[in-house]
């Protein structure tokens, strides 16, 4: 140790403008930083991901308890009424080998064997990978489920949002669309999250007549696919249109929702 | 002269109104006073342990990489504050955003370990961080206050002006709630500040032909 203290003491002894000192006060500030932040970000990590999973379930929640003669429907049908399933994008099915509770779609699509790469063309929402599982809720009524609840996500202005769909029981009318995680520019894209906007949704129509996914954020928005766009944030409502554009088309749970009308599933 | 080093910065040397330093961040977080607090505290801590740290290692700083040690230092402590905030404040770290994140650009800091810290020793530079931090948390409050007064009626949540959407009588300025009008708040700070102390009015570069000479008192 006496050694080594004093070899320490010979570099800091060194002249400031000596390179072997330049290069040891650099090396050695990077690692004090860099383990700092590691164990601090580490450390915190558990506490993070709780809150983040709290809000989650906190934006569901609020989806549902939002939703007009949902309460009605709440109490006669029993609290326990909404159920998770988890669907296969890749075939429009149900999987019920992977458990809906324990399933994390965000690992899901940074894991090769349960992803695939999008292609740049089909990539309209910009998430780069798509897990080829995703789960989906449902409140059911009569056996028939009465709302149906999408998870979705893509690419903002500077950031990923994340979100849900709520679709009525003809799976064409938007019950309700939440956005619960968003890092872009606080007053301006960050808008997507607050419910003022978010209380556009509701009522509009997802497709047109042919079937063709029609739904929008548009500036002067008319007619019953398009919801006024956040102005001066056109990337970013840009960015949910496309989000919903995939996440509703083929790539997304389109397959699935035919599925579901046409009662295959 | 403990008082003296975080007293003087509140409004005599203040880094937001004579420095005119910070601006971006006064603009995005002082819509409300809670927003506004939260910044202030982060913005505090990360001054007083940037100041710290770089003034411990004052001695041993080769000037050749002074700068980027510095930003270093503050970043890893940024990133610290953040990652607390997200995990312990989460509401509010995610009504701050990228703002946090952003105090590693925040002039202030920097200029502190540069102008102070990298010559003096470790407690003085503390306190220096200290009194900077509260010179600046002092600018957003007073900000913050007005903001959230006059564009939603309410102060630290609580209505204090009862809207017209509430039934009241108060109809909220929208103008409030967009970043111009933390320009104009500060910009009324600094007349009114240097009005009452002259010695801060700064000698103008240029004069206009013609112009007659203006002598600072």
């Amino acid at each position: 140790m006496a050694e080594r203290g004093g070899l320490l003491k010979r570099v800091l002894d060194l002249p400031n403008d000596d390179p072997r000192k330049t290069l040891f006060v650099a090396v050695s500030v990077a690692l004090i930083c860099a383990i700092t932040v590691s164990l601090t970000a580490v450390l915190l990590r558990p506490v993070q991901v709780a809150n983040l999973q709290r809000e989650r379930e906190a934006q569901l929640a609020l989806i549902i308890a939002q939703l007009p003669g949902m309460e009605e429907i709440l109490r006669s049908a029993g609290a326990d009424s909404l159920v998770t399933r988890t669907v296969s994008l890749t075939d429009g099915g149900f999987a019920p080998d992977i458990d809906a509770a324990t399933f994390d779609q965000r690992a899901a699509a940074g894991d090769p064997e349960l992803s695939i790469e999008l292609a740049p063309d089909s990539d309209i929402a910009g998430i780069k990978r798509r897990s080829n599982f995703a789960p989906v809720f449902f409140l059911e009524k009569d056996g028939r489920p009465f709302l149906t609840v999408l998870p979705f996500h893509g690419a903002g202005y500077q950031s990923t949002f994340y979100g849900y769909l709520a679709l009525q029981e003809d799976l064409n009318t938007v019950a309700a669309l939440t956005i619960y995680e968003t890092g872009d520019t606080p007053g301006l894209g960050a808008r997507i999250a607050e419910a003022e906007w978010q209380a556009l949704w509701p009522g509009k129509q997802v497709a047109d007549e042919t079937g063709a996914i029609r739904i929008e954020a548009i500036r002067d928005a008319a007619g019953p696919h398009q919801v006024d766009a956040i102005s001066g944030a056109t990337r970013t409502t840009d960015g949910v249109t496309n989000a919903l554009r995939f996440w509703l088309g083929d790539d997304g749970f389109g397959p699935f929702l035919d599925n579901l009308r046409s009662g295959d599933v | 002269m403990i008082a003296k080093q975080v007293l003087s910065p509140l409004i005599r040397e203040n880094p937001v109104t004579l420095q005119i330093l910070g601006i971006c961040s006064a603009l995005a977080v002082t819509t409300s006073v809670s927003t506004a607090f939260v910044m202030s505290v982060a913005v505090t801590i990360v001054l007083m342990l940037s100041n710290a740290a770089v003034s411990a290692i004052r001695h041993h700083l080769p000037n050749s990489i002074r700068l980027i040690v510095q930003i270093t230092i503050i970043a890893s402590l940024v990133i610290v504050i953040d990652q607390f905030l997200q995990a312990y404040a989460f509401e509010m770290s995610k009504r701050l955003s990228v703002f946090v994140g952003l105090i590693i650009t925040n002039c202030i800091v920097l200029g502190r370990a540069e102008a102070f810290a990298a010559r003096n020793p470790v407690w003085p530079s503390v306190l220096d961080g200290l009194g900077n931090g509260l010179g600046y948390s002092l600018i957003l409050m007073i900000v913050g206050v007005v903001r959230e007064v006059l564009g939603s009626g309410t102060l630290a949540g609580f209505a204090v002006l009862p809207t017209v959407d509430n039934g009241g009588w108060f109809e909220p300025l929208n103008l409030m709630l967009l970043p111009a009008s933390a320009f104009f708040i500060i910009g009324l700070l600094i007349w009114a500040i240097r009005t009452w102390r002259r010695e801060q009015v700064e000698v103008p570069d240029y004069r206009l032909i013609g112009e007659p000479e203006k002598r600072r008192s």
